[in-house]
């Protein structure tokens, strides 16, 4: 795995290579997009963002935690049960071997964690994925970790947040996974019926099930700055289709010119837009100072110019 | 007989010669009645004990049989006046999934289904049963049409997969199935989904979220394909047969597993070798459980639907 050498966290680093005990503080990590070095310090004052490039590193749970909610500011939620390897599955190696290896070196239970904090005045849950575990695959366990979230947000009348990182539904629980797309669904609809709102975040990268299932059914979806996002892979369509993939295909960016997503936001701006987001959804009235100036232009006065002028804009 | 699966190769050969020994009888005074009776009932013993005991990558070939019958055979033997409906209103029509409105029994219904066509310019015409999202949003559109008439809505799964391609990326393919998904959900009218063939992941699932999922005996309804998933965990396709059973994708084991409701016999040999035994069957299960369905309140139907669901994977409800 490239990106774990590159750039990962150096605590879980030394983790990693056990041998290890202290981080050099002089480390140095390489981008995976411009492959240019980044000393380790400036690339965790820059947010995990490669300074040269504007590159968005892949984050786990507890980076989103305390990016969002201040390194203290958060209640980790507990993870319920769901249960282990349905199926037996066994390729290569046993299901339950690859689970207690990723367990082992992500220190996670399963692909996805959650916890509640207040983002400004607001309650809000936060789910999030983990991709460095099993690739953020969804099986029993995220789907269940997603459902009690979304519950927990119903009862704390909070916004629901959820951040995507998944290739997509893990095979390895056959087609118990696959019925986790119907099962998150009913935990959106139950949101949705509380009256709460539900922010998507799309990070690099979301395809698959997750793709097709919660993580394009909020209320507002926001991606991340070249985020891969996307329902089939790009070596399957290549495969299938010979079609020639066009430049920045299945990125947030283009996402956004097709109309998936309603904004792509830098991870320097994401905690304030989600708080303004959820803000005005949640809080629908505030005391406003009155601008001491002229009174609001009136709408019916104006000319029919700019009406045009919109329209025209629109066509191309 | 046009496509023989490999398995089925000595059954066929027994037949051959049943058929030989006929013609050499219908030509000459030898009485090989004996013989005949004799081949015929190796060749029946035979049959019956292949599909006894079929693999899951044979019942994988077996849900893909070209002869089985297809969403259009289902239509033809099921529903009367049926009146296909088109488009999505928004972008296009999409012919892999098919919809429409008829009568079941004399009861007004609206039908949903992949396609995967028989010959190859139908074939093609279908996209081989791999929808695109248009395909999708007709299918929300139509589901929606049938709540507001009170029409219950029936659907048949049979499609390796959404399309893969650059066009149905843009125009959102996890999006629509996301909808499409959403909305069986959250229908007030009942449904009840029947994998007549392959049931290929997010294409399948996004019409088979239902108040009853059946499935005929050697259909499959899997996360990925076999071949798919070989690819990927044991880096080489050539191990699909052993990633068949790993899936875990047969009917018998997704009843075992409780993500089905019902598995519908198929005739001795398969659906593709009686296919209008097989749809009076699928007919009259469906029949069973609408009848079951229709009395039952709308509010409380999509509640029980979403309890269903949420229970899937649950520590508590495994
Ligand atoms: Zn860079």
């Amino acid at each position: 795995m490239n990106w774990l050498t590159n750039y990962v966290r150096p605590r879980i680093r030394a983790l990693v290579e056990r041998n290890k005990v202290e981080v050099p503080e002089n480390l140095w990590n390489q981008c995976p997009a411009c492959e240019r070095m980044i000393f380790h310090r400036d690339l965790e004052a820059n947010q995990r963002v490669c300074p040269h490039c504007n590159h968005h590193m892949r984050v786990g749970p507890g980076y989103r935690f305390r990016s969002l909610f201040g390194e203290d500011g958060y209640e980790p939620l507990a993870m319920p049960k769901a249960p282990v390897d349905p199926l037996k599955f066994r390729d290569l190696k046993r299901y339950t071997d690859r689970l207690k290896e990723a367990q082992t070196r992500t220190k996670a239970q399963d692909a996805l964690e959650a916890a509640a904090g207040m983002l400004g005045e607001m309650p809000v849950v936060c789910a999030v994925m983990n991709f460095a575990f099993m690739g953020g695959s969804m099986g029993a366990a995220v789907g269940e970790g997603f459902v009690s979230a979304a519950r927990e947000a119903i009862r704390r009348r909070a916004a629901f947040v959820a951040f995507t990182a998944s290739g997509g539904a893990r095979m390895q629980e056959g087609a118990v996974s696959l019925m986790q797309m119907a099962r998150t669904t009913v935990a959106v609809q139950e949101l949705r019926e509380a009256g709460l709102p539900y922010i998507v975040v799309l990070t690099d990268p979301t395809t698959g099930g997750v793709t097709a299932s919660f993580a394009m059914l909020g209320d507002i979806h926001i991606a991340e700055p070249g985020a891969v996002i996307g329902f089939a892979g790009t070596r399957v369509i290549e495969q299938t289709i010979r079609e020639k993939l066009p430049e920045g295909f299945q990125r947030a960016e283009y996402l956004l010119e097709h109309g998936m997503v309603d904004m792509v936001v830098h991870r320097f701006e994401l905690r304030n837009v989600l708080e303004r987001v959820i803000g005005i959804l949640l809080r629908s009235r505030v005391e406003y100072a009155e601008p001491e100036s002229d009174p609001a232009p009136e709408l019916a006065e104006e000319p029919a110019e700019p009406v045009t002028e919109l329209r025209e804009a629109a066509d191309d | 007989m046009s496509v023989l699966l490999d398995f089925e190769k000595p059954i066929a050969e027994l037949e051959g010669k049943v058929k030989e020994l006929r013609l050499l009888m219908d030509g000459s005074d030898l009485d090989l009645a004996e013989e005949v009776q004799r081949l015929e009932a190796r060749a029946a013993k035979l049959l019956s004990q292949t599909y006894a005991k079929l693999t899951p990558w044979q019942k994988t070939q077996v849900a893909r049989h070209p002869d089985r019958p297809h969403f259009g055979d289902y239509v033809a033997a099921l529903i009367a006046d049926f009146t296909p409906l088109a488009g999505d209103r928004s972008f296009g029509e999409d012919t892999a999934l098919m919809g429409g409105i008829g009568r079941f029994r004399g009861r007004s219904v609206m039908v949903l289904g992949h396609e995967k066509g028989r010959e190859t310019e139908d074939r093609v015409r279908h996209n081989f049963g791999m929808a695109r999202p248009e395909g999708y949003r007709k299918a929300v559109r139509l589901m929606r049409l049938a709540e507001r008439f009170g029409l219950p809505v029936l659907s048949f799964i049979d499609t390796p997969g959404a399309h893969p391609g650059v066009r149905a990326e843009e125009r959102g393919q996890a999006e629509a199935i996301a909808r499409s998904i959403e909305t069986c959900l959250d229908l007030r009218v009942p449904i009840i989904a029947t994998v007549i063939g392959e049931g290929g992941s997010g294409g399948a699932i996004a019409l088979a979220t239902a108040d009853r999922v059946l499935m005929l005996e050697h259909a499959i309804y899997s996360v990925i394909s076999p071949e798919g998933c070989a690819a990927i965990l044991w880096r080489n396709a050539e191990k699909a047969a052993e990633a068949a059973g790993a899936l875990k994708l047969t009917a018998q084991d997704l009843l075992d597993l409780g993500l089905i409701d019902e598995i519908v016999p198929e005739p001795l040999g398969g659906a593709h070798r009686a296919g209008a035994t097989t749809t009076a069957r699928v007919g009259e299960a469906i029949a069973r459980h609408l009848r079951e369905l229709e009395e039952r309140d709308g509010g409380e139907l999509r509640a029980a639907r979403r309890r269903k669901y949420l229970a899937m994977g649950s520590e508590n409800a495994a």
